[in-house]
C-alpha cells in the first residue's frame, strides 16, 4: 500500500492526533479530559488497526511513506517497515489500557495528565515511523519532557529524585548519540534513515559510531550497569506510566539495535559483540538475584525487566534469524506482560496502598478473578509454553546457542532464575495465609479492571501459540538486517550444523 | 560622502533621535516618559527598516571604518528587536520609581553603540563603538539610584569594564603597532604571510578585552552581580541586545581581520567555550535568585555559542548567529517571566523559592517558563535544541569532534538547573501567589516568545538562509 497512502498520511495523523487532543484536554475539565483521551486513544487504536492491515508482508521495505522538507537542513520524512508496525501496534494497544488504568487512580491535574500521557503516545509513534535521522532524535529525546512531568508530578514519596534520574541519566546517553549523528550526517550526506542503512562507514569508524549509539540504547533499554535509574523509575512513577515505560520506552532501546546499530554498523557490532553479551549474561544473573530479594513489587518487576532486556540484546547480537526474530517477539511479549504486571500491582496498590509484598498473602481467597489474572502475566513472564514468553526466549536462545554455546549457557539460568523471583512473588502475595484484616477486605476486581487486563491476556495467548501472525510482518526486515550483518559475522563456537545425510537416508535411519 | 552617510542610516536614525529625545525629557517633565518610549520603539523599528532594507545596498563606508553587510543587517536587527523588548518591559517594573524618560534614550544610546561594533571594520570604530556601548550601560546598571544593589552593579561593571577596554585597546595597539594598520582587510593582508609574536600578543588582548564583554570564562566574573544588582529590565538588555553585539562583533573580528590566524585563536575560543559551559552550569546550580542564575545561564549559553565560533567556518559564523537569534528569543521569554515574579504587596521577587508550586497557583506562566527552560537546556522538540544542534553540527563539520562531545556531555550538567526550576514550579508544594497586575504587552512577549520556541521547527530553513547569507558576508 505504499504508493496509493500517498494521498492520506496515515503516520503524520497518528502523531498529531493525539498532539491535538493533549491541547484540548489542558483546557477542559477533568471528566471530559478523561473521555477525549479514551476515545482518542481508541480512535489510534483503530487507526494503527488499519496500518496493520493494510501493511503488506514481503511488499516494499518501506511502507506508508511520506516525505516533505520542511526543515531545510532535515525532513518529515515518514515510513515504517515491520518492526516499526509491531512496535507502534504496541503502543497504541498498551494506551487505552494506560488511560483506563489511570481512570480512577488519577484525581490531581487530570487534564495535564491526559495530555502528557497523549504528547508521550505522539512521540512514540514519530521515535517508530520516523525516517529521517535526527526527526527520530527529536521525537526520541522529547520522550524525556512528558516523563519527567509524569514522573515528579504524579509519582509517588521518591518521585524528584527518580525524575531527576531518569532525566538525565537518558539525556547523558543520547546527546553523545547526536555528536554521532552529526559525524554520520557529514560523512554521508544524507539523513535518511533508509539510506544510511546502505551506508558503509569504515569499520574503524564504526566502532565509535557503533559506541556512541551504543551510549544511548543501553541506558534506554536498559542494560545492566546503566540500569539503575529503572527501578528507581518504575517504583515512584504511578501505574500507568510504569505500563508505558516498561511497556514502549524500552523497546526504544531494542528498536535502536535493530534499526540503527545493526544494519549501520555490522563490523562495529562485530567488534563490540562480547561487550554486550558479557554485559547481557551480567544482567541476567546480576539482576535476576536482585530481583529475588526485593520485598517491593514494583521494584521486582523492575529487574526483571532488566533480565529479560538481556534476552533482547543476545538475540540482537547473535548473527542470525532466529536470535533476531526471538528478540523482537521478546520485546513485544515483555511489552504486554510487564505492562500486565505493573496493572496487576496498580489493582492492589490502588486498594492498600501499599507495594510491600509482606503486606500482602492469601489474596487466593479474597481475589479469586484477580489471582488468575496474575497467574497467567507471572506464567507468561516465567515463559511457560503456550505463553507469549516462551516464543521470543526460546528463539532468543536457540539463535545465542548458534552463536556461542557458552552465552546461551549462562542465559538460560536467567530462565530458571525468572520462575524464582516470579513463583516467589506470586506465592508470597496470592498464596498463603489470608491472616491480614485490610487484605481481607480488599474487593476482587471490578469491571473496568477486568477490561483492562483481558486484552492482555488475549494478545498474551495470541502470541504464544500463533506467533506467525506478529512474526510475519517482520520476516522480510529481518532478512534485510541479516542481509546487511552477515558479512561481519564474527562465526559460531557451536558448531551447528544441519546433519549432512541426504534426506532419503535419513528417512532410512528412521526406519532402524 | 552623502553615499558614505546613507550607509550608516540606521546608526543616524538612533544617534540623531537619541539626542531629539533627549531635548524633549530635559524641556518637559517625566510626564513624557510614554512618549520617549514609544518614539523610541518606533526609531528602533525604522532604523531595522534601515538596516534590513538598505536605500543603497551593502557596502564598505568612510574608507574601511564601517561595513554595512548581510552579517551586521543580521545582527542589528536581532539587537534592535531585543532593545525594543527591553523598553516596552520597562514602564511596569519602574513603577515605583516613575521612570524617567532617560531610560529610552540611554537605551538608544547603546543601541547606536551596538550598531557600530557589529558594523566595525576597523578597531577604532570597534572601540568607539564599544565604548559608546558601555557608557550608556554603566548608568543604566545603576538606573535604580536609590538601591544599593543597583550602585554596586553600576559601579563594578564600570571598574571591570574600563579595565577590559584597556585590555582591549592595550591589544589594539599591539596588533597596529605589529600590522601597521588598524584596518581589518589591512590586518588581513599583514597576518598572511604568518603570525609573528608580536602579533600574536596583539590578538590575545584583544581577544580577552572581547571576552570581557561576552562574559566568557575566565573573563565572567562581573557577571552574576551586574545581573542581580541593575534592574531587570537593563539586566534583559544585557543578557540580549548587548551578547549579541559583543559576539558579532567578536565573529567579524576573529574571521574577517584574523581569519588567517584562525589556527592561533582557535585554541583560546576552545578554551572558553568548554571552560564557559562547564563554569556556567556548575555555578548555576547552587544558586538562590533567578536572575543570578539566568546570569550563570548566560555564561553558559556563550560557551555553546563559541563552539560554533571555534569551528572557523562560514558554517561556523551562520551556527553562531542561529544561536544568539533562538538564545535571544528564549533569553527575553525568560527575563519577561521573572518580570511576573511579584508578591501581593507588587514588589519584585527575586528568590527561586518563590517560584514554588507556580503551576498550581499561575499555570500559564509555569508552562511558558517551562518551555524557556527546557529549551534553554536543548531538549527537543523546542526550539533551544536547535542552536545547540547548529553549532555543534558546525564544530564537527570542522573535524572538532572532541570538542563537540565534551560540550555536549558538559550540556547534562546545565541541562540539571533548568529542569530544576521545572522540578519546583511543577512539584513542589505551592507557595504564595504571585500578584497578576495584567499587562497586556508583556503577556503577549511571553505568548509570543513561548510559541516560537514550541513550534519554530519550520522557521529553520529561513533562518538557514539569513545566517549563510550574513556569513558569507565575513568570508
Amino acid at each position: 500500500m505504499g504508493d496509493d497512502t500517498v494521498s492520506f498520511p496515515i503516520l503524520s495523523v497518528m502523531i498529531f492526533l493525539p498532539l491535538f487532543a493533549a491541547v484540548v484536554c489542558l483546557f477542559v475539565p477533568a471528566k471530559t479530559a478523561r473521555w477525549t483521551a479514551l476515545v482518542t486513544t481508541f480512535v489510534l487504536f483503530g487507526l494503527g488497526c488499519f496500518l496493520w492491515s493494510h501493511y503488506e508482508p514481503g511488499g516494499p521495505q518501506w511502507q506508508f511513506t511520506e516525505y516533505a522538507p520542511v526543515f531545510g537542513r532535515f525532513a518529515w520524512a515518514m515510513g515504517i517497515d515491520g518492526v516499526a508496525l509491531m512496535l507502534i501496534m504496541l503502543s497504541v494497544f498498551l494506551m487505552p489500557i494506560c488511560i483506563g488504568a489511570s481512570w480512577e487512580a488519577i484525581t490531581d491535574r487530570v487534564g495535564e495528565y491526559m495530555a502528557a500521557f497523549l504528547l508521550m503516545e505522539a512521540l512514540m509513534i514519530g521515535v517508530f515511523a520516523a525516517q529521517d535521522i535526527y526527526l527520530f532524535y527529536i521525537f526520541f529525546e522529547a520522550g524525556l519532557i512528558p516523563m519527567y512531568l509524569i514522573i515528579g508530578i504524579w509519582g509517588g514519596a521518591n518521585r524528584i529524585y527518580a525524575a531527576y534520574k531518569f532525566f538525565l541519566y537518558t539525556l547523558l546517553g543520547s546527546v553523545v548519540m547526536l555528536v554521532a549523528m552529526l559525524w554520520m550526517v557529514h560523512e554521508a550526506g544524507t539523513t535518511a534513515i533508509p539510506v544510511l542503512m546502505q551506508y558503509d562507514f569504515t569499520p574503524e569508524a564504526q566502532k565509535w559510531l557503533w559506541l556512541a549509539f551504543f551510549a544511548s540504547f543501553a541506558v534506554k533499554m536498559p542494560m545492566w550497569p546503566v540500569h539503575t535509574w529503572l527501578p528507581d523509575a518504575h517504583v515512584q512513577a504511578p501505574t500507568a506510566g510504569s505500563v508505558i515505560l516498561a511497556g514502549v520506552l524500552l523497546k526504544m532501546g531494542g528498536y535502536g539495535f535493530i534499526r540503527f546499530l545493526l544494519p549501520m554498523f555490522p563490523e562495529g557490532t562485530a567488534y563490540w559483540f562480547w561487550l554486550v553479551m558479557g554485559l547481557s549474561m551480567i544482567a541476567v544473573v546480576y539482576t535476576s538475584l536482585v530481583a529475588l530479594v526485593q520485598s517491593d513489587m514494583k521494584k521486582l518487576i523492575a529487574y526483571s525487566s532488566v533480565a529479560h532486556m538481556a534476552f533482547v540484546t543476545i538475540g540482537l547480537m547473535a548473527f542470525n534469524r532466529q536470535g533476531i526474530e526471538g528478540a523482537m517477539l521478546v520485546m513485544l511479549s515483555h511489552g504486554l506482560v510487564s505492562g500486565a504486571l505493573f496493572l496487576c500491582v496498580g489493582v492492589i496498590y490502588d486498594r492498600l496502598h501499599t507495594r510491600e509484598i509482606a503486606r500482602y498473602g492469601g489474596l487466593a481467597d479474597s481475589m479469586p478473578k484477580y489471582a488468575l489474572f496474575f497467574m497467567i502475566f507471572t506464567m507468561a513472564s516465567v515463559g511457560l509454553p503456550g505463553t507469549s514468553g516462551f516464543v521470543g526466549e526460546f528463539l532468543s536462545l536457540t539463535g545465542s546457542y548458534q552463536a556461542n554455546s557458552w552465552v546461551a549457557f549462562v542465559m538460560t539460568t536467567g530462565i530458571v532464575l525468572g520462575a524464582a523471583y516470579m513463583l516467589y512473588l506470586y506465592r508470597r502475595v496470592v498464596f498463603g495465609r489470608l491472616d491480614k484484616d485490610d487484605v481481607r477486605a480488599m474487593p476482587d476486581l471490578s469491571m473496568r479492571e477486568v477490561a483492562l487486563l483481558a486484552p492482555i491476556v488475549g494478545a498474551v495467548f495470541w502470541m504464544g501459540i500463533y506467533p506467525e501472525t506478529f512474526l510475519r510482518p517482520m520476516r522480510a526486515d529481518v532478512g534485510a538486517v541479516l542481509a546487511r550483518i552477515d558479512r561481519a559475522n564474527p562465526g559460531s563456537d557451536a558448531k551447528v550444523a544441519l546433519g549432512s545425510l541426504p534426506a532419503t537416508e535419513t528417512r532410512n535411519e528412521g526406519a532402524h | 560622502m552623502g553615499a558614505n552617510l546613507l550607509f550608516t542610516l540606521p546608526e543616524l536614525i538612533l544617534s540623531t533621535g537619541a539626542i531629539v529625545l533627549m531635548l524633549v525629557a530635559a524641556w518637559s517633565d517625566e510626564g513624557s516618559t510614554e512618549l520617549v518610549s514609544i518614539v523610541a520603539v518606533a526609531l528602533l523599528v525604522a532604523a531595522g527598516f534601515a538596516a534590513a532594507l538598505p536605500i543603497t545596498g551593502y557596502g564598505v563606508a568612510f574608507d574601511g571604518l564601517y561595513r554595512a553587510d548581510a552579517f551586521a543587517a543580521f545582527a542589528k536587527c536581532l539587537i534592535y528587536l531585543a532593545t525594543a523588548v527591553c523598553i516596552l518591559i520597562a514602564p511596569r517594573f519602574f513603577e515605583r520609581d516613575r521612570l524617567k524618560p532617560e531610560y529610552p534614550v540611554l537605551i538608544l544610546l547603546a543601541t547606536a553603540g551596538a550598531g557600530m561594533m557589529v558594523s566595525a571594520g576597523d578597531l577604532i570604530t570597534l572601540y568607539i563603538g564599544l565604548e559608546l556601548q558601555s557608557l550608556a550601560s554603566y548608568v543604566l546598571a545603576s538606573f535604580m539610584r536609590r538601591d544599593e544593589r543597583s550602585a554596586e552593579a553600576g559601579l563594578k561593571y564600570f571598574v571591570l569594564g574600563a579595565l577590559a577596554s584597556g585590555i582591549l585597546l592595550y591589544g589594539a595597539a599591539l596588533v597596529y603597532g605589529f600590522t601597521g594598520t588598524t584596518n581589518y582587510d589591512g590586518i588581513a593582508r599583514a597576518l598572511n604571510s604568518g603570525l609573528t609574536r608580536g602579533q600574536t600578543f596583539g590578538l590575545v588582548f584583544v581577544f580577552a578585552g572581547i571576552a570581557f564583554k561576552i562574559s566568557a570564562v575566565p573573563f565572567h566574573m562581573w557577571t552574576p552581580d551586574v545581573y542581580e544588582g541593575a534592574p531587570t529590565p537593563v539586566t534583559t538588555l544585557f543578557a540580549t541586545a548587548q551578547k549579541v553585539a559583543a559576539i558579532a562583533m567578536f565573529v567579524r573580528i576573529a574571521m574577517e581581520a584574523m581569519g588567517s590566524a584562525t589556527h592561533a585563536w582557535q585554541q583560546i575560543i576552545v578554551f572558553a567555550a568548554l571552560a564557559s559551559i562547564l563554569i556556567g552550569a556548575a555555578g548555576a546550580i547552587g544558586q538562590t535568585n533567578i536572575k543570578r542564575l539566568l546570569a550563570y545561564s548566560s555564561i553558559n549559553n556563550i560557551g555553546f555559542a563559541l563552539i560554533g565560533f571555534a569551528a572557523g567556518t562560514p558554517e561556523g559564523a551562520a551556527s553562531v548567529l542561529t544561536y544568539m537569534a533562538i538564545y535571544t528569543v528564549m533569553t527575553l521569554g525568560s527575563f519577561l517571566c521573572v518580570l511576573q515574579m511579584r508578591d501581593a504587596n507588587g514588589e519584585q521577587v527575586e528568590t527561586i523559592a518563590s517560584l514554588a508550586g507556580l503551576s498550581r497557583t499561575n499555570g500559564w506562566l509555569a508552562a511558558s517558563l517551562a518551555i524557556f527552560m527546557f529549551s534553554l537546556a536543548g531538549i527537543p522538540p523546542l526550539f533551544g535544541f536547535w542552536g545547540k544542534f547548529a553549532v555543534f553540527s558546525a564544530a564537527i563539520n570542522a573535524n572538532l569532534v572532541l570538542l563537540a562531545l565534551f560540550g555536549i556531555a558538559a550540556s547534562v550538567i546545565g541541562a540539571f538547573y533548568y529542569i530544576k526550576i521545572i522540578k519546583i514550579m511543577y512539584f513542589d508544594e505551592a507557595a504564595a501567589a504571585f500578584a497578576r497586575p495584567a499587562s497586556k504587552v508583556e503577556n503577549g512577549l511571553i505568548a509570543a516568545s513561548a510559541v516560537i520556541m514550541a513550534l519554530g521547527y519550520p522557521l529553520i530553513p529561513y533562518l538557514d538562509v539569513l545566517t549563510n547569507n550574513a556569513a558569507k558576508a565575513l568570508f
